[in-house]
């Protein structure tokens, strides 16, 4: 059967518990298409072959035995190389972990083995998860499936484009600005970032340890509920994580029903910058919300022009702090130690070397912005900006149920086009940034293809805090619509490579 | 090592006034460490006792100890602090190759405690009071061993060994406000200060603070002013001084040192000093050319601390009786001067001799035994009093013994001996050695005779009146009974087979 890389998740795990196919099949299915098209794609930064194929044969094994089989039991997904995998490398899109095999999983990582997920294994990444198209990776970029020689967004490019390149059907993602949500608008995907505190952040590699936040990534709105119910959670080993229990995700995802729902458009959304094919299908998509129900108003979040200026305060101070671990002492890359240096000097080379451009940017950006004297007018500032920005959210979520914007400006740009121009490739999480500032929930879905250059465009849901079933109750909807419309899912469009 | 000119103290102190400011920093005494799960015991093989978080492996995160925030309110309120309602940690950003994530989970402008003050007692009674600016909660960095270098310094070292079983344990740091007008007493103040802390410490059961296995660490800051001046002068950071004697000998040094310095028109620098416990002075550490900027900023990993008010004011009703109190309640009790106070605090054997009480001994007794035989016995073994192998109850069972007429002095001794020997309880000891007064009067009475009969110019002496001889006579009787008798009975006898009137 060649065509089990075409299924949903959903359909996976049902297939697996009828008997209809293997877990084992599933995955040697999903390894021979790794196998066929990832040399093209690069979404992988490590294949666990055998380990994927072990966990298939336990799945399959445990339903031989009669026994009962979890909602995503055998499907096959691809994991950010952020998240540590106890026996299995995680480099962070970094030379400076090159090698380096974590001792021990993360949260997320337990979790999925848990629910039987089978892990294909790491995608690549933005070292550190800094940027918005994968080319900060040290392991090179990764190819758009839609079209190869653009970016497939970042941070979390490799997982948004094996997802677009049927290499699986899952994958997880991490937000601290956009990472998981503008990979998938511009490959034709759903992505969530989930409440802040939602899922867990132990054992995932910290950039900005306020703002980070895991979430499943799909090809489906139903999918990624599977998968986020699946790591969202209170966690003990992580401070911030939230002890309520997880919305039900699933159930709003099975319902996608906007009638009677509030949906407010963001003003500040849409202007200069803002590719006219890509606001085409974003006004399309508030004209069906409403077709289906929803009463729709204009609402404004003044504050939201200041994100981008706050965040890249943030973030680079909580990163130059999180990254200081980073000393050639205890794991990972060491060089210069040839017994005649102090540790202080190879501390310094190996960070020199180790180290690509956007990371050291971030970093002295950021010991700059906590340096006594500069604090108050930096860091400081960027934390009262921040405030502001939930306070917007919070009046417009007064008279909402959820927020909608286009999740980027733009659809995916050439490799190499914003690679030298810093302040371009920043705005492409313009419309992203809030949400992690302010730790609400948010989506991003397909809502078709832009017609001057037919690359996809992502539709932005956003909801508050802990109602993270809103944005699947409404994305659902939406992607139902749609799809009746074009007649068949988005993805199908993508080239097969 | 450069010879540093000094100044006698007395002249030092004729012109300067001296100001100190003392940081302690104490190891809690918590099961885990104060962000992760393990094991804060001792002496376990390097590394040993470590995990992703206090090895600070990328992805792991930190989880506060609840115990480690108990402590830290517990001792807050015990220095009269206010505890804070709400307050956070912060990360204190420095290179170290012990710290494993380079930087310190601390505290900065929020500390959990703060305003606080501790009397302390000096030797002749006089109370002082140090005010406490804050107690706030950190984390321990691992621990360096340097190789191939010749005083164990970093400087000519061939290499480093680094174990991270420390990392992550749990301090609090104590800070004081500047110390002022302790003049010539202040190294005195410093010592009773940190004396007092580190029994404060002992009294809440939250450390054992034992200075010498570095539970209890105290750095000592200090400036010189002239007198009548108000400003501040630089100050000296003299780290890591490890001994009550060394944090008085540490003061005084650098008081001597930094008026040597002023007098010969030179300036201090701000600066880390290393304290020699060999000779007792300090030399320079590194020097601090600018102020080090750690880049502090609130730890996003942990959430905000914010003890309830009921939670704080339980933890208030249950501290127990505060040293100094204590101490001076049972100086009253025992009806001893402060000066005999003070040695039986500096022997440790306050809480020895409440036990021996509370077994049943009479308080005299009881400190006799202890701050007598016991402490010269300790005294030799080099131990201390409370590690011998005797309980307060043995002790106790002692006096019991001596109070009925049992045993006398002489005998008690021989029955610690064996006491400490392992040969059992006092009642064992006496059994077996046989160490019972001799109160045959007929056996008695014989041994009396025998030495009148063989010190006839003393007893002549007796019987003309010099009643004082008889001593010479008891002696020799307690010789021949092997001490085995009742030294007063002895002495009537004598005077009643004498003819003469006690």
């Amino acid at each position: 059967m060649s065509d089990l890389t075409r299924l949903t998740a959903a359909e996976t795990a049902t297939g697996i518990a009828s008997g209809a196919f293997s877990a084992v099949e599933v995955t040697e299915a999903h390894l021979a298409r790794i196998e066929a098209v990832d040399e093209k794609v690069h979404a992988f930064l490590h294949v666990d072959r055998e380990g994927a194929l072990a966990a298939a044969r336990a799945v399959d094994a445990k339903r031989e035995r009669g026994e009962r089989l979890g909602p995503l039991a055998g499907v096959p997904l691809a994991l950010k190389d952020i998240f540590t995998t106890e026996g299995m490398p995680t480099t962070a899109g970094s030379k400076i972990l090159e090698g380096w095999v974590p001792p021990y999983d993360a949260t997320v990582t337990r979790r999925l083995r848990e629910a039987d997920v089978v892990i294909l294994g790491k995608t690549n990444m933005d070292e550190f998860a800094m940027g918005s198209s994968t080319e900060n990776s040290a392991y090179g970029p990764t190819g758009n499936p839609w079209d190869l020689t653009r970016i497939p967004g970042g941070s979390g490019g490799g997982s948004s484009a094996s997802l677009a390149s049927f290499q699986a059907p899952l994958a997880i993602g991490t937000d601290t600005g956009g990472s998981i949500r503008q990979p998938a608008a511009v490959t034709g995907t759903v992505g969530v970032k989930p409440t802040y505190g939602g899922v867990s952040r132990y054992g995932m590699v910290a950039f900005s340890s306020s703002l980070d936040q895991a979430g499943p990534c799909a090809r489906t709105v139903l999918d990624a509920a599977l998968l986020h119910s699946v790591i969202a959670g209170h966690d003990p080993m992580d401070s911030t994580s939230v002890d309520q229990p997880v919305p039900d995700v699933v159930a709003a995802a099975r319902e996608g029903d906007v009638r009677g729902m509030r949906v407010g458009v963001v003003k500040e959304f849409r202007g200069e910058g803002y590719q006219s094919g890509v606001m085409q299908r974003f006004d399309e998509s508030v004209a069906l919300l409403r077709e289906l129900g929803a009463e729709v108003v204009e609402v404004s979040c003044p504050s939201f022009t200041k994100a981008l200026a706050a965040y890249y305060l943030i973030a680079p101070s909580e990163c130059s702090s999180n990254l200081a671990r980073f000393d050639a002492m205890r794991y990972g890359m060491r060089i210069g130690d040839d017994g005649t240096r102090s540790a202080e000097d190879v501390t310094a080379i190996t960070r020199e070397a180790g180290f690509g451009d956007e990371v050291k940017r971030r970093v002295m950006l950021g010991t700059y912005a906590l340096s006594s004297g500069y604090y108050d007018a930096y860091y400081g500032s960027a934390q009262k900006v921040r405030t502001l920005i939930t306070r917007d959210f919070a009046r417009a979520f007064e008279s909402v149920d959820v927020l909608v914007s286009p999740t980027t400006p733009t659809t995916a740009f050439p490799i190499g086009e914003r690679a030298d121009d810093p302040m371009a490739m920043y705005l492409a999480d313009l419309c992203t940034i809030p949400s992690n500032l302010a730790g609400n929930a948010a989506m991003s879905l397909p809502s078709g293809l832009s017609p001057e250059d037919g690359l996809p465009v992502g539709l932005q849901i956003i909801a508050p805090a802990m109602a993270d079933d809103r944005l699947y109750r409404v994305g659902a909807a939406v992607e139902a619509a749609l799809q009746a419309r074009w007649g068949h899912p988005l993805i199908e469009e993508a080239p097969s490579l | 090592m450069t010879v540093t000119e000094l100044v006698s103290y007395e002249d030092a102190l004729a012109s300067y006034d001296p100001v100190m400011g003392l940081e302690v920093h104490v190891e809690l005494g918590t099961r885990t460490k104060m962000f992760c799960g393990c094991s804060t015991g001792l002496g376990a093989d390097a590394n040993s006792q470590t995990c992703p978080t206090c090895l600070g492996l990328p992805g792991s995160l930190p989880v506060v100890n609840a115990t480690g925030v108990e402590s830290a309110i517990r001792i807050g309120l015990a220095l009269n602090c206010d505890i804070a309602e709400w307050c956070r940690f912060a990360r204190k950003n420095y290179f170290y190759p012990d710290m494993p994530k380079n930087f310190q989970t601390s505290q900065y402008d929020e500390p959990i405690a703060y305003d606080g003050y501790l009397d302390v007692q000096l030797e002749d009674g006089e109370v002082f009071r140090v005010a406490i600016e804050r107690a706030h909660m950190e984390e321990d960095t691992g621990k360096s061993t340097h190789v191939g270098g010749a005083t164990g310094r970093i400087q000519g070292a061939s290499h480093s060994l680094l174990d991270y079983n420390r990392a992550g344990i749990p301090l609090i740091e104590i800070v004081t406000r500047p110390i002022t007008g302790a003049g010539a007493r202040a190294p005195e103040v410093a010592k009773a200060y940190v004396a007092e802390l580190r029994e404060l410490i002992k009294a809440l059961g939250v450390s054992e603070a034992r200075m010498e296995m570095g539970q209890m660490r105290c750095d000592v800051n200090l400036s010189l002013r002239p007198h009548g001046r108000e400003k501040f002068g630089t100050r000296s950071e003299t780290k890591n001084v490890n001994s009550l004697r060394s944090v008085e000998r540490a003061a005084r040094f650098e008081i001597q040192r930094h008026a040597a310095v002023l007098d010969g028109g030179g300036t201090i620098v701000q600066e880390t000093r290393h304290f020699h416990e060999e000779d007792g002075s300090t030399t320079s550490g590194r020097v601090k050319e600018e102020a080090e900027d750690y880049r502090y900023f609130p730890e996003p990993d942990l959430v905000p601390v914010a003890p309830s008010r009921e939670w704080v004011e339980e933890l208030r009703a249950a501290l127990p009786e505060l040293p100094r109190l204590r101490r001076n309640r049972l100086r009253e009790e025992w009806g001893i001067s402060p000066f005999e106070m003070q040695s039986v605090l500096n022997a440790g054997a306050v809480g020895l001799i409440v036990a021996t009480t509370d077994a049943g001994a009479p308080a005299d007794q009881a400190r006799k035994w202890w701050m007598g035989e016991l402490a010269r016995r300790a005294n030799e073994h080099g131990t201390e009093l409370a590690d011998l192998p005797i309980t307060p109850e043995q002790v106790a069972r002692l006096c019991a013994l001596v109070a009925e007429g049992s045993l006398n002095d002489k005998l008690a001794r021989q029955a610690i001996e064996g006491v400490l020997a392992g040969e059992g309880g006092p009642d064992d000891v006496v059994a077996k050695r046989g160490l019972k007064v001799v109160s045959d009067e007929g056996a008695l009475g014989a041994a009396v005779d025998a030495a009148i009969a063989e010190n006839a110019p003393i007893a002549d002496k007796i019987r003309g009146g010099k009643v004082a001889a008889a001593g010479a006579l008891v002696g020799a009787v307690m010789k021949s009974t092997r001490g085995q008798a009742d030294a007063a009975r002895v002495r009537e006898l004598i005077l009643e087979r004498l003819g003469v009137e006690g």
